[in-house]
């Protein structure tokens, strides 16, 4: 059963039109991730589905019943938001409540799930405490817990980890994928950190201006990426493009190559100076000028010595270059004929 | 302060001016205080002196509690301050939290609209207001006073609370939303409490001109039952003769309850209570 199918959903701001014709299909116990540059409508397209904008025209279902005119409380969805947004004025326990006393669950019931979510999240020792008495990482951990006890049938994540700070945002990170795993619910996680997408999705969904651009395993879009948008916005450093025909490519066309398949080759088909070196002692990222103001990234595993300003040849692999047409639409290599994704 | 950034010359020359302040401002508080403590020719003779044996009296107390029902001014005021304290934050609130939260057509207009009071004199209107009152048969009740000053303080309490409200995180109503909270228990249960030192702000601003108006009591309500404080201390200033031992004394009475609700809205204003709901 599909835990939630959008189908053509709009979205517009008075005359601004931030969603365009979004379809998407999420299964159950499925983990999707929306991801895209600020701006590009996954913040509003998670409100839409929960319930907190109307759709402009299209349809919203969740778990197979249409809930356009259904109440955010109804819709059997939590959501954990960026800023925790607890209730200050109640207790950690209350915090985690609230919800099922609204949905009027049994005392016992209330009870047993928030001393469940407790034991999950490992705030048995806080329950008592109120929300200003706890650390970053506890606040948005009992934020989660309050989406926990209330079982919801889709679970949305507004860039939960945004607020952390590194370690605490690798620990939570680790704390969600296991989540999913036990619960084995359906997840919709908003972000624009791609290593949380890369890590937890199962589906990536990248957004742009309000569209979809792709949709796919995180791998898939990786190492299949449908244009030049989804090539450059994943990964890590970026995707380089150059004209193909400067290493010997057919004209009008982009050659996108990642970063750690190009390698340090003397007669190297591209000719640099070093700008800049980056040693990160797993691995050496060189950034070199190719001229016209270009730059390109080569990622070298290992400690490497590279002297800035010196020349130096560069060379790839041509199986592993990518080619895109004027549009940004990845396209094949020889007949220049677009890739149907 | 810090003491790295503080300097000995700036932090006393800062507490001397306050200090100064201070002084300047009780003052003729302290003048009155002592004053009633006095008998009449002692006022006039030495008005700054402390009361010592012989120029001690209660008789200004007295005049004020055998003459007049003072007992009464003093419950009506306190009513009407009180209720009139309810509605204009009750009213205020809301009205700001609709105009800070919900987005419909006419919002801004809405908006200026409900603070254009803040610049026109409700007493420019007294004699539609009274001829208002007459028809619903209002005058001489404390209605009639608890509705103006409730109109009269509606424009800054939107003015003021709208822009808290506006500070107030929208995650946090969300998170109420999808909890199953109605709109009320969001504004009662959630809002409310993040915005108190706003409220109280509002409270004590309104609190005093109501206390002390003189203006709308004598004109919508001068009869015996409805009389407040401050009229009802008018019978002891006449045209030709002041008892001034009975000014003084009410009017020191009348001090104290205005402090004692200051005292509580006060420590309203102490911030950090409600930290941690976000970030």
């Amino acid at each position: 059963m599909t835990a939630l199918s959008l189908k053509n959903v709009n979205k517009s701001f008075g005359a601004v039109h931030v969603l365009k014709d979004i379809n998407l299909e999420v299964e159950e116990g499925e983990f999707v991730v929306f991801i895209g540059p600020s701006g590009c409508g996954k913040s509003t397209l998670l409100r839409v589905i929960s319930g907190l904008e109307d759709t402009s025209s299209g349809e919203v279902m969740i778990g197979g019943q249409a809930v356009n005119s259904v109440p955010p409380a109804k819709r059997g969805i939590a959501m954990v938001f960026q800023s925790y947004a607890l209730y200050p004025h109640l207790s950690v326990r209350g915090n985690m409540a609230l919800g099922l006393k609204q949905e009027r669950q049994p005392k016992a019931e209330i009870e047993a799930r928030v001393a469940e979510a407790a034991r999950m999240l490992s705030l048995g020792d806080y329950l008592d405490r109120r929300p200003s008495e706890l650390s970053g990482g506890q606040r948005q951990r009992v934020a989660i817990g309050r989406a926990v006890v209330r079982k919801p049938k889709l679970f949305l994540f507004d860039e939960p980890l945004s607020n952390l700070d590194a370690a605490l945002r690798m620990n939570t990170r680790v704390e969600i994928a296991r989540l999913h795993r036990t619960l084995e619910a359906s997840m919709i996680y908003v972000t624009h950190d791609q290593t949380e997408a890369m890590t937890l999705a199962d589906k990536i969904v990248v957004l742009r201006d309000g569209r979809v651009e792709q949709v796919g395993s995180p791998m898939e879009l990786y190492n299949n990426p449908a244009n030049q948008f989804v090539a450059g916005f994943l990964g890590s450093p970026s995707m380089n493009f150059l004209p193909a025909d400067r290493v010997g490519g057919p004209p009008g066309l982009t050659i996108g190559i990642r970063p750690e398949h190009m390698r340090l080759a003397t007669d190297g088909r591209i000719q640099a100076t070093v700008t800049y070196v980056e040693n990160l002692g797993s691995d050496t990222n060189v950034l070199a000028d190719i001229g016209d103001g270009a730059q390109i990234t080569v990622r070298l595993f290992g400690q490497h010595s590279v002297t800035p300003d010196a020349p130096i040849g560069i060379d790839f692999d041509d199986a592993e270059a990518l080619y895109f047409n004027a549009e940004g639409q990845r396209v094949n290599a020889t007949s220049g004929a677009a890739l149907a994704m | 302060m810090n003491k790295a950034r503080g300097n000995p010359l700036n932090i006393a020359a800062a507490h001397g001016i306050l200090i100064l302040y201070t002084i300047i401002a009780l003052f003729p508080v302290f003048v009155i205080l002592i004053n009633s403590f006095k008998e009449r020719r002692s006022i006039f003779r030495e008005p700054l002196a402390l009361p010592d044996r012989e120029s001690f009296s209660t008789i200004g107390y007295e005049t004020v509690f055998n003459q007049g029902d003072f007992f009464l001014y003093f419950q009506n005021s306190l009513i009407v301050t009180v209720a009139t304290l309810f509605f204009v934050l009750l009213f205020g609130a809301m009205a700001a939290f609709a105009l800070a939260e919900y987005k419909f057509k006419g919002n801004t207009l809405m908006g200026l609209y409900l603070a254009l009071g803040i610049m026109i004199p409700i007493r420019i209107g007294t004699v539609a207001i009274l001829e208002m009152m007459v028809a619903t048969g209002l005058v001489n009740t404390l209605w009639t006073l608890i509705l103006v000053y409730t109109a009269q303080g509606l424009p800054l309490a939107i003015f003021i609370l709208s822009e808290f409200m506006k500070q107030v995180s929208d995650d946090l109503k969300n998170a109420g939303r999808i909890d199953g909270l109605s709109e009320y228990t969001i504004f009662f249960k959630l809002v409310l409490p993040l915005v108190r030192p706003a409220m109280a702000t509002v409270a004590v601003f309104n609190m005093i001109p109501i206390w002390n108006d003189l203006w709308f009591p004598l004109i919508l309500a001068p009869s015996e039952a409805t009389k407040t404080l401050t009229l009802g201390s008018q019978v002891f200033i006449g045209q030709f003769v002041t008892d001034w031992n009975a000014v003084l004394s009410a009017l020191s009475m009348a001090i104290l309850p205005v402090m004692v609700l200051y005292v509580i809205f006060s420590r309203q204003l102490i911030r950090g209570i409600t930290s941690g709901a976000v970030k």
